[in-house]
């Protein structure tokens, strides 16, 4: 639990807007990010695969007089897909490209204040060094047969350095982002969901709970009972039912794990709001 | 939220706030906003009507000031993790695009870039100076000893070229017209160009170092070449050659040096800024000089795939490079506008 939510607080940053409202930004992990980066790669060489091809069928198509044009067409399109696609999305709106859209995140600037092009531009020209030099080294030796064990190793060594900068150091910041003042937080699409305490259940009414009964638990029980009754996992619900049963020493039927759960959702929810209001936030169980 | 106290309930027929009626009256602005917020993500905002225009930054404090109160007082963490992520876009939105990508590119063709430029000119000098002392070094190494050429340019690149070439083989080099696949090999010439000033800028991370060598490796294989062809009397139409396009060329590599310069002394000399800050700062600089640079060597490519192939005659070829050298010092350095206001 403790480390839980070191870990949480560890990667949330505060930002404050000029309304003064702490919105409290979390960064996103080294693997959602590497995660983004490969569905870009993805995209970015099946683009390139399919413009080649085109190109191919063109030449095919037209004969050898219409190359020229072909050509120029196709090694400008490659140049841009390579350095132009990162920035270009980065510059939009959203502020990411598919890939960090797919996974929820997105580039904010440090500072707080609007994202620019120019930092865009210098987050994303440092990659040419983190990733492309590398792998463009060691493929080069590669395609001239004298890749020996020395420049791969050399070369490996070099992008894991890069590649592995964002775990180095507290910002997770790439090379790029230290460059740029920028960051990379998490911006989920979150629907609204249904408030648990208003659920209907006439099962659930039929449950009373003691002062003492509410007593037992605190706010991070009460949101990890969120989480299981939401995530509405027959099993799951049972377990949790029963535990609480035996603290609290009421036993519900085994069928009625759910209406039970909803009913102490409620009402604990019920009492620790209560209590917040009257300035005590019970952390947990143990905070007395 | 507690059970109703007897008389409590409505009096004078006024709402009475509770836990739970804040949900219920304040949903559906969330609602409104993170309709309007999809539209404008996805679309330009002028789509918007401008009465939906003036409700965004509305509904954008309404959402924030639920936050706060949600926070205080509600332990729904899924109402709680709504309203941070809707006001956290909100908040990115609103406060983030402050210029339109039309005056962005105005703004960068008539303040940006010039000024970083200018703000440049101590590593630009630097970054010429190295690049001189590369030329003088490679042509005094080729004189001294023919076998240096070999080991500064690459045979690939030479393509034949070299101290023990032929005056002929070397004069037709220079004036080779038209061989049918010449604006391919202009933009071949510019993604490799590009390349490499990507290259220069980014190496600039670690102190410079690769930066400053990257320089001096160029200015010697300038002068490597420079002095085959001088010992053959051809060094005024070798200057021809390189005129046409190596003005821009080189004056683009250098600033992409300079570039790189800043990143890496500001980085090794932070001054009163912290490094991270001093790092941020340069970049930014560096960042908006280096966008410049690919335009100037998307010019360039131009120059030397089409115009060089094209244009044999000395003195055109002079008269273009130098008339391009004006060009762009007269843009960076004298032409400077005035900007009112602030932006």
């Amino acid at each position: 639990m403790a480390t839980a939510r070191r870990s949480r607080l560890a990667t949330t940053r505060s930002l404050i807007t000029p309304e003064g409202v702490d919105l409290q930004i979390k960064l996103a992990d080294a693997g959602t990010r590497a995660a983004a980066f490969l569905l870009d790669v993805v995209f970015i060489v099946t683009a390139a695969i399919v413009a080649t091809i085109v190109a191919l069928l063109g030449v095919g198509g037209l004969g050898t007089d219409e190359m020229q044009p072909l050509f120029i067409v196709w090694i400008i399109l490659i140049f841009f897909l390579r350095n132009v696609y990162f920035i270009a999305f980065e510059a939009g709106r959203r502020a990411s490209t598919p890939g960090k859209r797919i996974v929820g995140i997105r580039v904010a600037s440090r500072s707080g204040a609007g994202l620019s092009v120019d930092q865009v531009i210098a987050r994303n020209l440092m990659r040419e060094i983190e990733v492309f030099l590398p792998l463009s080294i060691i493929a080069g030796r590669g395609g001239m047969g004298v890749a020996d064990t020395l420049t791969t190793v050399f070369g490996l060594v070099w992008a894991l350095l890069f590649a592995l900068f964002p775990l180095f150091n507290r910002d997770r910041m790439r090379i790029g982002d230290l460059l740029a003042g920028t960051w990379v937080v998490e911006a989920p699409k979150r629907t609204l969901m249904e408030d648990l305490s208003t659920r209907q259940d006439p099962v659930a009414k039929a449950f009373q709970f003691s002062h003492a009964q509410l007593d037992a638990y605190g706010i991070a029980e009460l949101h990890k009972l969120e989480e299981v009754l939401r995530r509405d996992d027959y099993f799951a619900l049972r377990t949790v039912a029963e535990t609480i049963g035996r603290k609290i020493g009421a036993a519900p039927q085994e069928h009625d794990a759910r209406p039970f759960l909803t009913a102490y959702y409620g009402e604990l929810r019920a009492h620790l709001e209560r209590k917040l209001l009257l300035g005590n936030r019970r952390a947990d169980k143990h905070d007395r | 939220m507690s059970a109703p106290v007897p008389g409590d309930a409505v009096r004078g027929g006024a709402v009475r706030q509770s836990l739970a009626s804040f949900r219920r009256e304040r949903e559906a602005d969330w609602k409104a906003f993170e309709a309007l917020l999809a539209r404008v993500e996805k679309r330009a905002p002028r789509t918007l009507s401008e009465e939906e225009l003036l409700s965004l930054p509305l509904l954008y404090r309404s959402a924030l000031s639920s936050l706060s109160v949600a926070r205080a007082t509600s332990l729904d963490s899924a109402l709680i993790a709504y309203l941070e992520s809707l006001s956290q876009r909100g908040y990115f939105y609103l406060y983030g695009a402050r210029r339109g990508l039309r005056q962005r590119i105005g703004d960068f063709f008539l303040y940006d870039w010039p000024g970083a430029i200018r703000d440049l000119w101590r590593e630009t000098l630097v970054s010429v100076g190295l690049m001189s002392v590369g030329v003088g070094a490679g042509a005094w190494l080729v004189a001294s000893d023919k076998g240096w050429f070999d080991a500064i340019i690459p045979s690939g690149l030479a393509a034949g070229r070299g101290p023990d070439a032929s005056a002929e083989l070397l004069r037709g080099m220079l004036y080779s017209g038209d061989n049918g696949f010449l604006s391919g090999f202009a933009a071949y010439l510019f993604t490799h160009n590009a390349q490499v000033a990507i290259l220069a800028f980014a190496l600039g991370f670690a102190f410079a170092v690769p930066t400053v060598l990257l320089m001096l490796f160029n200015g010697c294989m300038l002068g490597a070449l420079f002095q085959v062809y001088w010992a053959k009397g051809l060094g005024m139409e070798l200057g021809g050659w390189l005129a046409i396009h190596g003005t821009t060329e080189l004056f683009a590599i250098a600033l992409a040096g300079a570039a790189g310069m800043r990143i890496g002394t500001r980085i090794a000399f932070p001054g009163e800024l912290s490094r991270m800050m001093a790092a941020a700062h340069a970049g930014r600089v560096a960042a908006t000089a280096m966008v410049g640079v690919s335009v100037m060597l998307l010019f360039a490519g131009l120059l030397e795939g089409i115009g060089r192939q094209t244009i044999t005659s000395d003195v055109a070829r002079y008269a273009i490079g130098g008339g391009m050298l004006a060009l762009w010092i007269g843009y960076f350095y004298l032409f400077q506008v005035v900007r009112n206001g602030d932006r």
